[in-house]
């Protein structure tokens, strides 16, 4: 588990533009469901319904397919870091799938980030950690190669008290921000038909900002990772782009189907038009 | 002007302060323009632990509407010209009742309010003492801490212990920033500030009063109540020895028995990190994802608390993605 860090080159111009355009947009979303969040209990649905048409347009999106499956804890257990598990079922989607996009209804930004896979990547099971910010369905919605979209959901109850969706140790994440660890796993054995796992870990503090401080009244700036790719040599895995909900210091598990023996390599964005980017031999056999 | 150096129960002090309000009873707070109805049906009590220290007891529970969110430990060291207090409450209604209690025992003024940490239980009752024309003290991290958790607490715990008891709740930041040590005058008395590195939260602040060797230890040590962890288990099992180090003959805890052996005190939460973090270390190299290992890390510390199922997974939570980086 090697973590090489190298070539560091900030992209300041077209990125801080990004920035800006997504800070707009972000702050554009954040006030309608700030304002449902004012009842305790309004309905995560009702967001979701007014929200797809704004991601998916008048697009038909099918439930309970089987094809996708999400998996999230009943409960938070801390507001900022809310595990959740996407399955993708490899026997029902023969030409594998193009996106996933994965939303949190009442989030200030309920998109929380969409990911995209490389052609014969074999990606089937990918896991991360949300920040969630009340009570919520966590949605999984994958677009299949041939353009159809299926949702799969899951209901979240907020963690409550204490546990704020917020960054833990401040200094830490600011002072460590770039660095990058890949673990890689074996093959499971055979009768599970897993193929091999990267688990890719990020600093970054990932700052969805959108809090408005109770002291100034301001919006809280935004600043995550919101361009993310992974690739085997030049092969593309995965990419991800949004990531305004991902939890601090990013981490991304995933299954993979590995080609020839080239390197993984991984390039991040953030919203401050920082990029860093790491690479790593393939272990011949991973954990 | 003081004497008893060692912690002297015979010379215990009760004052209570919801006990004077009746049920139904209004408490004069002038809260934004507001008069505030407190309806405590239970007794706000202040304890003389030592000379001019004073400690009310918080309940081992979450914050609900019955407990008026009073669940932490509070106190207040007199000294000859004003009174330092140590952490608000949780509550407007609990504010009050503590400082009606204050107002019980000494007319001294009230010049400091020490916010020992961010957390809701701690600090709710800040507009109380900032209108009782207190200068609000905490750990320099703590304005950006409430800056970007202050609205998610007004919203979580509106829902939590209802709109009744929010009711006057600001999110106050201090204006007295510490980044290091810190001395307070009281008048013949002087108490020592602390601010920590990151452990129980990253803005952790300790008040020490080297007369009667009493240490407010916020919550960086808990006894009886499961600690949460809300800013790095690493920093906190790191800082445990220069803790103990600290040349207090006792402590009040943030939650459970005040006062409380030092550093003896320290000993059941160390056991707790160790435990926690031995589990952890071991699933994350077993490849053992962060959903599957929280809930079985530290079991075998169940027994040993209380609110360890409110708490326990929570603590796993952060404690799985800090450990992750070793």
């Amino acid at each position: 588990m090697k973590a090489v860090r190298q070539d560091r080159r900030p992209m300041a111009g077209t990125a801080s533009k990004m920035a800006a355009a997504l800070a707009l947009a972000a702050c554009i979303c954040a006030m309608p469901s700030l304002a449902y969040s004012q009842a305790a209990n309004a309905p995560s649905e009702k967001i979701w319904n007014e929200l797809k048409t704004d991601v998916f347009e008048d697009r038909t999106i099918q439930s309970d397919t089987g094809l996708i499956r999400i998996e999230a804890p009943k409960r938070a257990q801390d507001a900022a870091l809310v595990p959740v598990d996407i399955f993708i079922d490899p026997a029902k989607f023969p030409g594998g799938i193009k996106s996933l996009t994965l939303i949190v209804d009442v989030n200030p930004s309920p998109v929380a980030a969409t990911f995209q896979f490389g052609e014969n990547s074999g990606v089937t099971h990918l896991s991360t950690r949300l920040r969630v910010d009340d009570y919520s369905y966590l949605r999984a919605i994958a677009e299949t190669a041939n353009g159809e979209l299926h949702m799969a959901q899951t209901y979240v109850k907020a963690s409550g008290g204490c546990s704020a969706p917020a960054v833990k140790n401040q200094d830490e994440a600011n002072r460590t921000m770039g660095q990058m660890k890949l673990r890689q796993f074996a093959e499971q054995d055979s009768q599970t038909g897993k193929g091999r796992e990267l688990q890719l870990m990020i600093r970054h503090p990932n700052n969805s900002g959108l809090q408005k401080d109770p002291l100034t009244q301001y919006f809280i700036p935004p600043h995550f990772i919101h361009k993310l790719s992974v690739s085997q040599d030049d092969r593309p895995i995965l990419s991800m782009e949004g990531g305004i909900s991902i939890s601090e210091d990013p981490n991304f598990r995933f299954d993979y189907t590995p080609d020839g023996n080239g390197e993984i390599r991984v390039e991040a964005v953030d919203t401050d038009g920082k990029v860093f980017r790491d690479q790593w031999p393939l272990e011949a056999a991973g954990l | 002007m003081v004497r008893g150096m060692a912690f002297d129960t015979s010379r215990r002090q009760v004052v209570k302060g919801f006990a004077c309000l009746g049920i139904g009873a209004t408490l004069p707070l002038c809260c934004g323009g507001t008069w505030i109805q407190a309806v405590a049906a239970e007794s706000f009590t202040l304890t003389e632990i030592v000379d001019g220290v004073h400690v009310f007891t918080g309940a081992n529970e979450l914050m609900n509407e019955a407990n008026h969110g009073a669940i932490c430990n509070l106190g207040i060291v007199i000294g000859d010209d004003a009174v330092a207090v140590i952490d608000s409450g949780g509550s407007i209604v609990e504010a009050g009742a503590f400082l009606a209690a204050i107002r019980g025992i000494t007319d001294k003024p009230i010049r400091y309010l020490v916010n020992t940490h961010m957390h809701p239980d701690h600090i709710f009752g800040n507009a109380v003492f900032r209108d009782a024309g207190a200068t609000l003290i905490g750990h320099r991290n703590l304005p950006r801490a409430l800056a970007a958790r202050g609205e998610f607490y007004l919203r979580s715990y509106r829902n939590q212990i209802g709109a009744t008891l929010m009711k006057g709740v600001e999110i106050i930041a201090p204006t007295m920033l510490i980044t290091d040590r810190q001395e307070l005058d009281l008048g013949g008395r002087k108490i020592e500030l602390r601010a920590w590195k990151p452990a129980h939260t990253d803005n952790d602040l300790t008040v020490f009063d080297p007369a009667t060797q009493t240490l407010f230890a916020g919550d960086l040590v808990f006894l009886e109540h499961l600690p949460t962890l809300d800013g790095s288990l690493l920093g906190w099992l790191g800082q445990m020895d220069e803790l103990a180090a600290i040349k207090a003959a006792h402590v009040v805890p943030g939650h459970g028995t005040a006062p409380a052996s030092w550093p003896q005190a320290l000993q059941p939460q160390r056991h707790y990190f160790e435990a926690l973090a031995r589990d952890l270390r071991k699933a994350i190299e077993d490849g053992t994802p962060l959903a599957e290992a929280v809930g079985t890390a530290a079991s075998s510390a169940r027994s040993d608390w209380q609110l360890f199922d409110e708490y326990n997974e929570r603590n796993a939570t952060a404690a799985y993605a800090e450990l992750e980086w070793e």
